[in-house]
């Protein structure tokens, strides 16, 4: 809730609405971490001791919260939307997986790291190239991209396995605590660690004042460029490291199952992950947490109620994202606000 | 030399009857997504569902094929004449990502929707027998169907190019399509023209799904992802709203990745991607829109 007061203040200030104490009050007190931000944390710990048996399931959501997030920093504050997301992902997953298949490099967190980097690299050089472009042609480049990238790693079949992807067995993370893939103990705690981390890097960043600068970009992209804000070395910057947070994620998911198959890399992916954060709600940190918690829910219990594997589930995300297109400002943070706007009105007048 | 006509009449002849497909689905999207700037990723759900329909009327009661195919664009057109007015018209004024989000939910909806109705596996029909076996070309034999597609393809193509060139709807079209304010002010209801446009669109759409059937190798629910993707990028090479465009992006694209794919099985289908990539990046708005 505090990201989008201060985005709001930011842009409210900058329209001349907002007094300048209240302003200053805004953008200097706003970062500071709130009570209520422990909460995804406690549940994230509770749900680990309650619910055992939902692990594989929890560690999934805690990733793709993380992949979410990658995503929020470009869609939400930059205002960068991208149909291809999964190219990142999945080559973070791919790095992670051949280091350890094909390099000799069993050790988990070294994978990580390398995959970062290399999804870094990569968000860096297609950033520089595609974000000249701008609305449908970024749409469908950062899609053609994703898509290439899909059918490379069909092509060079006999490195990445292709259809059937390849299975491996990551060491000891840290050369301490062995992945456990039945009770998947060690496993989600290390998708947590990472996934905190991940967390207070973009949420520092986002009150950092180049997240300032980004917000900016998104609402008034001129105006940024007349107050000599370097616009496309920050859109860059800003892709760079969302991609190499996807790639983190990526690393992570394929690490935890110990196996990777071209999906990572698929157009699919790169579409639920978007409907997934609009789901949540866009530049809103806490989006990112709702909305994939929500669609995996639904996803994994649908599934459960109708004991099928049929793409069943896929109504009920489709009625839900149709109906918080067309009904809500944004996502389910947005109704939350709305409900507590309305509560606010209701006890006033 | 023998052997290279050959391999050149079969690239052809394949690759065109690829591109046909291409342009009769694509057309729709193109003119959709340049008349109004709607980003309409729901399209290949419609040429999914026109499949669906032709295996139903064409298998399973009998109907003739091109019949069935008819029969097909029309319960699509007015399906998607439904959909228009119920969500589509809602979004006009929003912002893309809003039509991409409420339009990968109605691929959603639609893939499960199918998966109840006709279940997951791929389905085929037979063809009529007169689309069956080898045209003899004199130095060559080819597929009668993809000579049949070839022809229909052409044939839709001088059909619309002649519908927007000549007819009073089609010069409306491209006025709308230029400067949609200005074709407003001289009194052409662009709504209303839309509706046409849309339904006009999604059921070509559906014929293309019913076409495609046995070139694609049966229809299946995850069609409406898979070509999608083609059918996006044949639109944004075309330039969009630009029929002309639309019609050389299916034949390039088309004829490109069938030779990619015949010429290296292992893969090659990357190679549409990189030309994709390496058009819209020297002109992004497409090899035939306006600067």
């Amino acid at each position: 809730m505090s990201a989008d007061t201060s985005t709001t203040a930011a842009a409210a200030a900058t329209a001349g609405r907002l007094d300048r104490a209240s302003a200053r009050r805004i953008l200097l007190h706003d970062h500071r971490i709130r009570l209520i931000e422990l909460l995804p944390w406690v549940i994230a710990l509770g749900v680990f001791f309650l619910f055992p048996g939902y692990r594989l399931l929890a560690t999934q959501i805690l990733i793709m919260i993380l992949f979410a997030l990658s995503l929020d920093l470009i869609v939400g504050y930059a205002g960068i939307v991208s149909l291809g997301h999964a190219a990142f992902f999945g080559t973070g997953s791919y790095v992670a997986a051949l280091l350890v298949s094909s390099y000799g490099v069993p050790e988990p967190v070294t994978g990580v790291v390398a995959a970062v980097i290399v999804s870094a690299a990569l968000g860096f050089v297609t950033g520089w190239i595609l974000l000249r472009t701008h609305g449908l042609t970024l749409l469908m480049l950062t899609m053609a991209f994703a898509i290439m990238l899909h059918e490379l790693a069909n092509e060079f079949a006999e490195l990445t396995g292709g259809f059937d992807g390849i299975n491996f067995a990551p060491g000891p993370i840290l050369g301490i605590f062995d992945f456990d893939p039945l009770w998947y103990s060690s496993n989600y705690f290390y998708a947590l660690v990472f996934l905190f981390l991940g967390f207070l890097f973009v949420r520092a960043i986002i009150y950092s004042p180049f997240g300032r600068a980004l917000v900016g970009i998104r609402e008034n992209t001129r105006r940024m460029h007349a107050v000599g804000s370097p616009v496309l070395w920050r859109m860059v910057t800003a892709y760079t490291i969302s991609a190499g947070l996807a790639g983190l994620a990526g690393a992570i998911y394929v690490q935890v199952q110990g196996n990777v198959t071209l999906g990572v890399l698929s157009f699919e992916l790169s579409g639920e992950i978007l409907v997934m954060l609009i789901l949540g709600g866009t530049g809103r940190l806490y989006g990112a947490f709702i909305g994939a918690a929500v669609y995996k829910l639904l996803e994994s219990f649908t599934e459960q109620i109708l004991g099928t594997d049929q793409p069943y589930w896929m109504l009920v995300i489709g009625v839900v994202l149709i109906v918080t297109v067309l009904f809500t400002r944004n996502g389910f943070i947005g109704m939350y606000d709305d409900a507590i706007a309305w509560i606010r009105r209701r006890r006033r007048s | 030399m023998d052997a290279f006509v050959n391999a050149l009449t079969t690239i052809l002849v394949f690759g065109l009857a690829y591109a046909m497909l291409l342009f009769i689905i694509s057309v729709g999207l193109s003119i959709t997504m340049g008349l109004m700037g709607f980003v309409n990723l729901a399209h290949g759900s419609f040429a999914m569902v026109g499949g669906y329909v032709t295996v139903t009327t064409a298998g399973d009661w009998g109907v003739p094929f091109i019949p069935s195919l008819l029969i097909a664009f029309v319960v699509v057109g007015l399906l998607s004449v439904l959909f228009e007015r119920l969500l589509y018209a809602r979004l006009y004024k929003a912002p893309e990502l809003d039509q991409v989000l409420m339009t990968i939910g109605l691929v959603f909806v639609s893939i499960a929707a199918v998966t109840f109705v006709w279940g997951a596996d791929p389905l085929n029909i037979q063809i009529p027998d007169f689309l069956r076996g080898n045209v003899d070309l004199g130095f060559k034999l080819i597929p009668t169907y993809r000579a049949f597609m070839i022809v229909i393809g052409a044939l839709i193509a001088i059909l619309l190019f002649y519908g927007l060139e000549r007819t009073r709807v089609g010069a409306q079209v491209r006025a709308a399509v230029d400067n949609r304010r200005m074709a407003e002010s001289m009194g052409i209801n662009t709504g209303r023209l839309f509706t046409l446009v849309f339904a006009l669109g999604s059921g070509m759409a559906a014929i293309g799904g019913g076409l495609g059937i046995q070139i694609l190798g049966g229809v299946k629910p995850t069609f409406a992802f898979e070509y999608l993707v083609v059918f996006l990028i044949v639109v944004a090479v075309g330039g969009l709203g630009n029929i002309r465009g639309t019609f050389f992006a299916a034949l390039i694209l088309g004829v490109l990745d069938f030779a990619g794919k015949y010429l290296l099985p292992e893969g090659g289908a990357f190679f549409i991607y990189a030309v994709t990539l390496i058009v819209l990046l020297w002109r992004p708005q497409g090899l035939f829109g306006k600067a």
